[in-house]
């Protein structure tokens, strides 16, 4: 599905990425931890198509198309969604619409006609259950004085809405309450399938409890330092970072 | 010669060809003398410090077109808001059309100003309301001076009148360069209801100078909603006066849809003559290339325990430049005044300008007034977030925009205007989307 190749990138200079490397298949849960600064915000955002970082070397491909040259939103008509660590607020756009949006833009761009209102109704009511989402809340301004924990769920619900083939959750559990984590993580797991693959960046073992990754990698420095199963989360939970770090000496 | 000249010398024989009654010709001649001392406002004047007249006024106008050039009805529907049943009032390069307007004389009159100025039956209601509240500037004088046709609309006390009212302006090119100067009066009786569509549309590019002035007058109770659809030709320039007088309890709005033409000045003045007054100015410009819009408005809060709120919504691409000037005057008996002026704009090119100039003169100590003006870029954190989500830039870009201007949009009572101004917008910006947000 995903295969990253010695990517290295840099903004404004400063070097953030040296040298990552990654694959994901289908069907897989990859997490990846490591302490504030290590470059897993700007993994995310490179790997959506933020064209605030250079890319100085190595390849991102997307089902074996490379997709370091396409707009972000070509990255998202090929099946990739980035849940925001900070989702921005859009003023006068409601949820309702602006998915709507979306949907219709990503079929336009498959050569496929608007979807048709009444099933894009059932959809909206159904993965808005699923996220335990008010319809009133539908209506509302995109993001605009959402709690912490109604933004994430509102990432989920869009990731939910749009079917990504690759989704990858930038500290989705920040701001999250204990409940509302459950929900995000349920929604997350009832998406999941062989066909796709979810990779969630995250500080704290805590999400990794409800979403089970399959691997975890540690992200320091700008490359991935380490690899392990679930266990791995634990095992930083516990110890924090600094061993590895004095591992690398 | 030059346009004054060729007004000055063409009014006598104007004069003469038309029947008049001594009362208007009165007033016409007094407008006439006024605006051959002024002339054409000049950038010198503090009042158009941002706008200048001078490439429009170069021009070589057919002040009275006569050639007719017929037009079909087909080649126009494009321009009316034609899902709705509405009256018409349809002038044709400043002469009206029957066959293209729909009026009226059941229990309420939309007709025309041509028949309110001659006729007998409209004695009473031209004197007590024709220039009554047009200012004597430049070119309000100009329009007194020559003004002879354009809507008279008169509703009595009580009625509620179901269908808008369409004013539509076109001009065929059928000269050289015209200059129109309608003259529209609207007279809103005692908890009468309105609303009003205008347009001024050319259908060539020959180039049009439009001077127009409108007073309307809204009495107690009275509920008056105007729309004034400014999408024009990038050759057609408008200097809109209008000026509107409110008694107590009446709510007037008026939107102000700025998409188009050369340049375009709105000078937009509301008096307050009653207590718990509701005067409402909005706008929304969306401009590129070199046009050039320019709001002036004048809200003057007479008496105590009124509002008013204004919300101005400007983009402004390529070279366009926007002026907006929004004077608010509290008398000083009126105390209890609620005045909001807001004011954003968003600049999408770094040849745009806007000049942004409240200015807020007020003697009553006890009153709410606030203003606010922004100028901006759009966000793009916003627009990243819209791509990651399948929407491309140039939508992206078009759906913060448009929900940027849709606190204005969003107050327009006609759902088919709404619908009109929204598919304008779409269009204006390039892209296909249907905006119901």
């Amino acid at each position: 599905m995903l295969k990253i190749e010695n990517l290295q990138a840099s903004i404004d200079n400063k070097s953030i990425l040296k040298g990552l490397n990654l694959e994901v298949k289908a069907g897989e849960v990859h997490a990846i931890m490591g302490p504030n600064g290590a470059g897993k915000s700007t993994l995310a955002n490179i790997i959506a198509g933020k064209d605030d970082y250079e890319i100085t070397a190595g390849t991102i491909e997307l089902n074996g198309e490379d997709i370091s040259e396409l707009a972000p939103e070509e990255r998202a008509h090929n099946g990739v969604f980035l849940s925001f660590q900070y989702p921005v607020e859009i003023p006068g756009v409601s949820v309702t619409n602006f998915i709507k949006t979306a949907i219709n833009e990503t079929r336009k761009a498959k050569g496929l006609e608007d979807m048709p209102a009444k099933d894009m109704l059932k959809m909206i009511r159904e993965k808005s259950e699923l996220l335990e989402i008010d319809r009133k809340f539908l209506s509302r301004s995109l993001n605009e004085g959402f709690s912490g924990g109604e933004k994430k769920r509102n990432e989920i619900f869009q990731m939910a809405m749009l079917e990504p083939k690759l989704a990858i959750l930038d500290e989705t559990d920040s701001g999250l309450d204990i409940d509302a984590l459950r929900i995000v993580a349920n929604g997350v797991n009832k998406l999941k399938s062989k066909d796709n693959a979810v990779i969630v960046i995250t500080h704290y073992q805590r999400l990794l409890e409800y979403i089970v990754p399959d691997f975890v990698h540690v992200l320091h420095d700008g490359k991935i330092v380490k690899t392990g199963d679930a266990s791995l989360a634990l095992e930083l939970e516990a110890k924090g970072y600094d061993w590895i770090k004095q591992e690398l000496v | 010669m030059e346009l004054k000249d060729k007004l000055l010398s063409s009014y006598v024989a104007f004069e003469n060809d038309i029947d008049t009654n001594s009362d208007i010709h009165e007033i016409r001649s007094k407008a006439f003398k006024n605006f051959e001392s002024l002339g054409f406002p000049t950038k010198k004047l503090e009042a158009w410090k941002y706008t200048s007249l001078n490439s429009v006024l170069k021009q070589d106008y057919s002040l009275f077109p006569n050639k007719e050039n017929a037009i079909e009805l087909a080649d126009v529907r494009k321009y009316f808001i034609h899902d709705i049943d509405a009256y018409k009032l349809v002038f044709i390069d400043g002469k009206y059309s029957s066959f293209l307007s729909e009026t009226t004389h059941d229990t309420f009159d939309v007709c025309l100003m041509s028949a309110a100025l001659t006729k007998p039956k409209y004695k009473a209601v031209i004197e007590n309301y024709f220039n009554k509240i047009a200012k004597e500037d430049n070119l309000t004088s100009l329009n007194t001076a020559f003004a002879n046709e354009g809507a008279y609309i008169y509703i009595p006390e009580n009625v509620e009148v179901e269908k808008p009212i369409q004013i539509i302006n076109f001009t065929t090119g059928s000269e050289a360069a015209t200059m129109l100067q309608p003259r529209n009066l609207i007279v809103v009786e005692k908890n009468a209801h309105v609303q009003i569509i205008e347009r001024h549309q050319s259908l060539t590019s020959n180039p049009v100078l439009t001077n127009s002035v409108t007073e309307v007058f809204a009495a107690k109770d009275a509920t008056v909603d105007i729309y004034k659809i400014q999408n024009d030709d990038e050759k057609a320039s408008l200097v809109d006066n209008s000026y509107i007088e409110q008694k107590s309890n009446s709510i007037v709005s008026v939107h102000t849809f700025s998409f188009g033409g050369n340049i375009t000045r709105n000078n937009l003045n509301f008096y307050q003559r009653g207590e718990h007054i509701d005067s409402i100015l909005k706008g929304i410009t969306i401009l590129d290339g070199k046009q050039h819009v320019d709001h002036n408005t004048l809200v003057h809060h007479i008496e105590p325990n009124c509002e008013s709120h204004q919300d101005y919504k400007g983009i402004y691409d390529a070279r366009s430049t926007g002026v907006f000037n929004g004077k608010v005057v509290v008398n000083k008996e009126a105390q209890k005044t609620n005045a909001y002026q807001k004011n954003n704009n968003v600049l999408l090119s770094d040849k745009a300008t806007v000049n942004a100039k409240p200015q807020l003169e007020i003697f009553a100590d006890d009153v709410k007034c606030s203003h606010g003006c922004t100028i901006g870029q759009l966000d793009d954190e916003a627009l990243f977030y819209m791509q990651q989500r399948g929407i491309p830039k140039k939508e992206g870009k078009a759906l913060l925009m448009f929900a940027f201007a849709n606190t204005v949009l969003e107050s327009v009572k006609i759902p088919e205007v709404k619908q009109r101004i929204a598919k304008i917008i779409a269009k204006k910006l390039g892209v296909d989307i249907g905006f119901d947000l």
